[in-house]
């Protein structure tokens, strides 16, 4: 299982890669290369021209402003896993990222690259649609912003241009003390998710839902928002009825069926493990008022 | 003489190597001008070869060679792979050419060999070969390859049907015609491939000016390969020799030979250069043998005790396009079935039958899961229904141990009667029930569920023939250095044969471990040969060692007994030494009398004196020996995914004699990791054109680190009294029941549910289809 | 059409200067062009394990690597585990407790346990279990693997304790 030949460019500079990338025939940024060196191993994939924006100075790295964290996209998921600042501002990410494949894809592995991919089991795509992130693209004709519900555009496939390079990651993190879940069903430790939910919650001082978001991987063609199922949740304080709704209305979408899975069994994962996910951000949730107490 | 290393827990000295990344395993050996093959295999299930184009593939960089059956010679290219296991109920014994002919029955099956400088230019010269195939219909269920005007998985044969043979003993009819209880179970079984680490592999040199060949081959039988090379290649045996260098795991499907290494070898001769193919993962999945899918439709009688009266059925097994090693495995499905207990009558009907797949072989356990997995479901169905204990009723139907030897009644696959020499099987199983702690079980299930945890436990238990012939012989040698040699044809991937071997010649011989060096896997080292599989080398090599051993003992005595002046019985063998007692203690060492052993040039030798201090052993069993146990399993259902986690493992394991309980428990606990897989995990799965499925790691899934817990092992010894060291194989035990204990023990997890499982691989949608089939999805799924 | 580049790699603290082909993985790289055969290639996607290697000190399977993205790294393989040509810590705890028996496994085993044990002296079974889990054995049911790597830790406590 050997690649097919191809010509290697390591561009060190944005411009060179974005020019390398529109010029080039049949050329694919190589990010992590987790999953785009088994493709090609398999030859699957046999682009002519690899662009390994591994050496391209700038398109890594954590920022934080006031409201806004901003992660390049060859941010290596290593550093994401071990950021603290990640881990208090972002929580769901640190949740995800123990079910991202194991030591080896994490070390190599980047944000970018998982969004880029979009496989539709992929926990950080999900994450990133559960957050609202706003995903910073490069091409010919300069930088564009695209919503993550839109970049998400079908199976595998997302709103980059061939031509494009996906520079950065911005995430607006949700009230410090929000509840966040991740519950993913995966055959064995570290593969990839048969199906997975991802939940964040807030609440005020009552406890009643003001804000909800929550998305599923891995049970149709992409990670999917699931906007009935916030809509029963928000304005309602959340008992076991409440959440076996919202629950029951996330696990209704036409569903995968594949060689590890039917369409039932995949829409009763995403119940169940909405449910979980509801009840574990919820028992996390520290509403303004439990602060104070 | 002493047996300090018989029994004892030594550390293997294969490991220094191994864990410094020095092993040499096929595609580690490096010889300067190797060129290297890929072949190019249908895509299709069943499909006629109208033609082949490989002149553009010729033109490609750095390519040397692309061959076709055509380009073969005609011997060559019209034979069959010679067939190792022929029986008389085989309709056809069709085996594989070495290169497809006009027909090829399995996708992955090989029609052309590319050899160029590298593997990557390989690969990319197949990618320019042109073929014309007519796709024809392929049979892929086995079920379906039965029903009338079924696609044939051969288009030249009538049938799809190998064999049909029956099994049986006692009269089954009148058995059943007066049973109070009869209970029937249809079940699905599969099993997927061995999937060893290392896929296979071999590297042709040829010796022009001698025309011989050496291999070096990932193979588990390299003297069976060299009879079978011999002869696809039409050349002298003597003029082939293989070796089995360091190999990463066999599992049974590495002890087939296959085409490609006779199409390697012959194109290493054909261009007087080195050939070495290394098969990748993908064709690993394509086109090694694997073991696959049985329908059983079983019956067991019983009395209102739960005492069996008979057990009857009929199975069928599917054994892919080709039967290189003919109908061993459901033979010995068959064989096994009646297991651990007293079943005064047994009939079962077998039916072998072609599907367009890659042949089914033996895999680690080789039909045994299957027999034990059919009976422990048929037991533990009887326990259901008549409100008994699962241990209890299993206790009260075993053979005790004063019935040994105990005939069962049927002709075992080593050709002979099927008498268990020796067991105790009520120990086994009191052994593992006390280890798992299974009386109380019950107060931990009625906790656990108070606090809405699905706990679960299952028994099963088995008999298994081990140690099966024809030999596996042993050379003793003194060196004149004083180190011991041990040859022989045993070989290894990963059982430490090397070790064990050194530990019985050590303790026979009177030497230290540490001086003996041990020779496996090399055709040139030892006449006659067999090879692993059937957990046969501890019987027969282990034997042969200690045979070999003990005459190279008496020839040391003798030579001692002249050297030192003193008689036999006043000398002992130490450390490598022989020591006169008494007095000044006077010796002499193993390497002096090596030395003198080969007398002096022009000198005549006494009559009697030893020439050369060496003997070689061929111990041959009479029949196989039979191993024993019981597993006990605890697990956890989420019965909201359906996701099983085994939470204990309790082993009582019979092998009779241990030579290395490190070693045993290790392929106890080896062995139970493949019986998880089975059971929750592994699944080949082909679509209705016999198009492979599961090609990659990502879709067949192996048991991972958080897979398989720490078993608890219990040793019972109930030596063998068919060999001199009282030994019974132990490669397999841990597979054999391990299904059927973990089904078990779901079922009792879900017992307040009433659902019950009849099939392996359990997969946990299959669990959450049947939990909702019982209603279990109310209001209450965490 | 291919290219072809000058590498400069620290391999086990030696410097090789060699051409490679862009397409070559670093496993084949190191395997055949720098004759180091102790990292083995189970499967060539990324799921077996047998592969890593340490890459500046991060475990990473080298067969989902190419050789030409590693020009002026450093990487550690198996044969670099050895201490003054004998067995680390860790080699000899597995073959104390039988952590190998094939042995095709264990140089990418070895290699993550390293990592495991370097940023976490102290781990948990839990812990090294989920690191086995980049790793697949056939032979072990990985008993041997556990408890070498768990042995390893205790006795690197313990010499750290009497220093």
């Amino acid at each position: 299982m050997k690649p097919a030949p191809f010509e290697y460019h390591a561009p060190t500079s944005l411009d060179e890669a974005v020019a390398l990338m529109s010029t080039l025939d049949n050329a694919k940024a190589i990010a992590g290369g987790q999953s785009l060196v088994a493709m090609m191993n398999f030859r699957y994939a046999m682009p002519d021209h690899l662009i390994d924006l591994g050496n391209v100075a700038g398109l890594s790295g954590l920022h934080f402003d006031a409201q806004t964290l901003r992660i390049g996209s060859m941010t290596r998921q290593r550093e994401l896993e071990f950021s603290a600042a990640l881990a208090n501002k972002v929580p769901l990410l640190k949740a995800a990222l123990a079910h991202v494949g194991h030591r080896q894809t994490r070390n190599r592995g980047t944000l970018g690259g998982s969004l880029a991919h979009a496989d539709p089991a992929a926990e950080l795509p999900t994450v990133c649609l559960v957050l609202d992130a706003e995903i910073e693209i490069a091409g010919a004709n300069g930088t564009r912003i695209v919503p993550m519900r839109e970049f998400t555009a079908g199976f595998m496939t997302t709103a980059l241009g061939y031509d494009e390079i996906l520079l950065a990651v911005h995430i607006r993190p949700w009230r410090e003390g929000h509840g966040y879940s991740f519950q993913e069903y995966a055959r064995r430790h570290g593969d990839f998710a048969v199906a997975g939910a991802a939940v964040l919650l807030d609440a005020n001082n009552d406890g009643v839902i003001e804000r909800a978001a929550v998305a599923l991987c891995g049970v149709t063609d992409r990670p999917i928002r699931r906007d009935e199922a916030e809509a029963a949740l928000v304005g309602r304080h959340l008992d076991d009825s409440v959440i076996a709704r919202a629950a029951s209305l996330a696990g209704d979408v036409e569903a995968t069926a594949d060689i590890h899975a039917d369409a039932t069994y995949r829409r009763h994962l995403a119940r169940v493990l909405t449910t979980r996910a509801l009840h574990e951000a919820s028992s996390r949730m520290k509403t303004r008022k439990r602060e104070t107490v | 003489m002493g047996s300090k290393n018989f029994g004892a827990r030594v550390t293997r000295f294969e490991d220094v190597a191994l864990v410094s990344g020095k092993g040499q395993y096929v595609d580690d050996i490096h010889i300067a001008g190797t060129l290297h093959a890929a072949f190019l295999r249908s895509p299709h299930g069943h499909a006629r070869i109208r033609s082949i184009d490989t002149s553009a593939a010729m033109r490609c960089e750095g390519v040397h060679a692309v061959l076709t059956a055509a380009d073969l010679p005609e011997r060559m290219r019209k034979q069959r792979m010679p067939l190792l296991l022929p029986n008389a109920t085989m309709a056809t014994l069709r085996t594989q050419h070495s290169l497809a002919v006009d027909e090829v029955c399995y996708v992955g099956q090989a029609l052309a060999i590319v050899v160029a400088d590298s593997r990557y230019l390989a690969e990319d010269a197949l990618a320019a070969i042109e073929v014309d195939y007519e796709v024809l219909a392929a049979v892929s269920d086995v079920r379906a390859a039965l029903a009338d005007g079924a696609p044939r998985a051969h288009a030249d044969l009538d049938s799809n049907v190998v064999s049909q043979f029956v099994m049986n003993y006692g009269d089954v009819e009148a058995a059943f015609a007066s049973a109070p209880h009869v209970f029937r179970e249809e079940l699905w079984q599969h099993r997927g491939g061995g999937m060893a680490m290392e896929t296979r592999g071999v590297l042709a040199q040829t010796n022009v000016t001698t025309d011989s060949l050496t291999l070096w081959s990932s193979t588990q039988t390299p003297h069976i390969a060299r009879r079978m090379l011999a002869e696809v290649l039409d050349v002298d045996l003597e003029s082939i020799r293989i070796i089995a260098p360091d190999v990463g795991g066999g599992f049974g499907p590495k002890a087939i030979f296959y085409p490609e290494d006779a199409v390697v070898a012959h194109a290493s001769r054909a261009l007087g250069r080195p050939v070495k193919f290394i098969e990748d993962r993908r064709e690993h999945f394509l086109c090694a043998t694997q073991e696959r899918d049985q329908y059983w439709n079983v019956e067991i009688a019983v009395d209102n005790d739960g005492n069996i009266l008979g057990v009857r059925g009929d199975m069928l097994h599917d054994t892919g396009a080709f039967v290189p090693w003919g109908i061993i495995m459901p033979y010995i499905a068959g064989a096994t079935m009646p297991g651990p207990y007293v079943v005064p009558a047994y009939h079962l009907a077998c039916t072998v039958a072609f599907t367009n797949k890659v042949a089914t072989t033996p895999v680690r356990g080789a039909g045994r899961p299957q027999a034990v997995f059919a009976m422990e479901r048929l037991m533990d169905r009887v326990a259901h229904e008549l409100r008994l204990d699962p241990a209890d009723l299993r206790r009260r139907n075993y053979i005790r141990p004063e019935q040994m030897p105990y005939s069962v009644g049927l002709i075992f696959r080593d050709g002979k009667p099927l008498i268990y020499d020796s067991g105790d099987y009520p120990r086994g199983h009191d052994a593992a029930l006390k280890l798992a702690g299974y009386a109380d079980f019950p107060a931990r299930q009625a906790a656990a569920k108070a606090n809405g945890r699905f706990i679960g436990i299952g028994v099963a238990s088995y008999v298994e023939g081990t140690g099966l012939g024809p030999f596996e012989g042993v050379t003793v040698r003194i060196l004149p250095d004083g180190r011991v040699r041990v040859t022989s044809g045993a070989t290894s991937q990963g059982q430490g044969t090397r070790t064990t071997l050194a530990q019985i010649v050590a303790d026979r011989v009177g030497c230290r471990i540490e001086d003996v060096a041990v020779t496996i896997g090399d055709t040139a080292g030892i006449a006659n040969g067999v090879g692993a599989f059937a957990s046969r080398l501890a019987v027969n090599a282990g034997s042969s060692a200690s045979i070999a051993g003990d005459h190279v003992r008496v020839s040391i005595l003798k030579l001692a007994s002249r050297a030192l002046g003193l008689p036999e019985s006043e000398i002992d063998l130490e450390d490598g030494k022989a020591i006169g007692r008494g007095g000044n203690r006077p010796t002499i060492s193993f390497g002096e009398l090596s030395r003198a052993a080969q007398g002096m040039p022009g000198f005549s030798m006494d009559a009697d004196h030893p020439v050369g201090l060496e003997h070689t052993a061929y111990f041959t069993p009479t029949q196989a020996s039979y191993c024993s146990g019981t597993h006990v399993v605890e697990v956890e259902v989420d019965v909201g995914t359906g996701a099983i986690k085994i939470l204990n493992y309790s082993v009582a394991h019979d092998c009779g004699n241990v030579i290395n309980p490190m070693i045993v428990d290790g392929q106890v606990q080896g062995g139970v990791a493949h019986g998880i897989g089975n059971a929750l995990l592994e699944w080949m799965q082909y679509d209705e054109n016999a198009q492979p499925l599961t090609t990659t790691f990502a879709d067949y899934l192996l048991p991972m680190a958080t897979d398989v817990p720490i078993c608890a092992i219990a040793h019972v010894e109930t030596p063998s009294p068919l060999n001199p060291i009282g030994v019974k194989g132990a490669g397999e035990g841990g597979t054999i029941p391990a299904a059927a204990a973990i089904i078990a023990a779901t079922e009792n997890a879900l017992s307040s549910f009433g659902v019950r499982f009849t099939e392996t691989p359990l997969m946990p949608d299959r669990i959450v289809q049947a939990l909702q089939r019982a209603g279990a999805y109310g209001k209450h799924v965490a | 059409m291919t290219t072809t580049h000058s590498i400069s790699v620290n391999i086990n603290g030696k410097t090789y200067t060699r051409d490679v082909e862009a397409r070559m993985t670093l496993a084949d790289f190191v395997r055949h062009e720098i004759g180091l055969t102790g990292t083995h290639l189970g499967c060539e996607h990324g799921v077996c394990g047998a592969c890593t290697v340490l890459i500046d000190g991060r475990s990473a399977r080298s067969c989902l690597t190419f050789a030409v993205q590693m020009n002026g790294r450093s990487l550690t393989t198996v044969e670099g585990l050895s201490v003054a040509g004998g067995l680390n810590p860790l080699q000899q705890a597995f073959q104390e407790h039988h952590g190998l028996q094939c042995g095709f496994c264990t140089s990418g085993i070895l290699m993550s346990l390293t990592e495991l044990l370097s940023d976490n002296p102290d781990p948990t079974e839990q812990e090294v279990r989920e690191t086995l889990t980049g790793h697949l054995c056939r032979c072990t049911g990985y008993a041997g693997p556990v408890r070498a790597a768990l042995a390893t830790a205790e006795h690197l406590k313990s010499i750290k304790g009497a220093a």
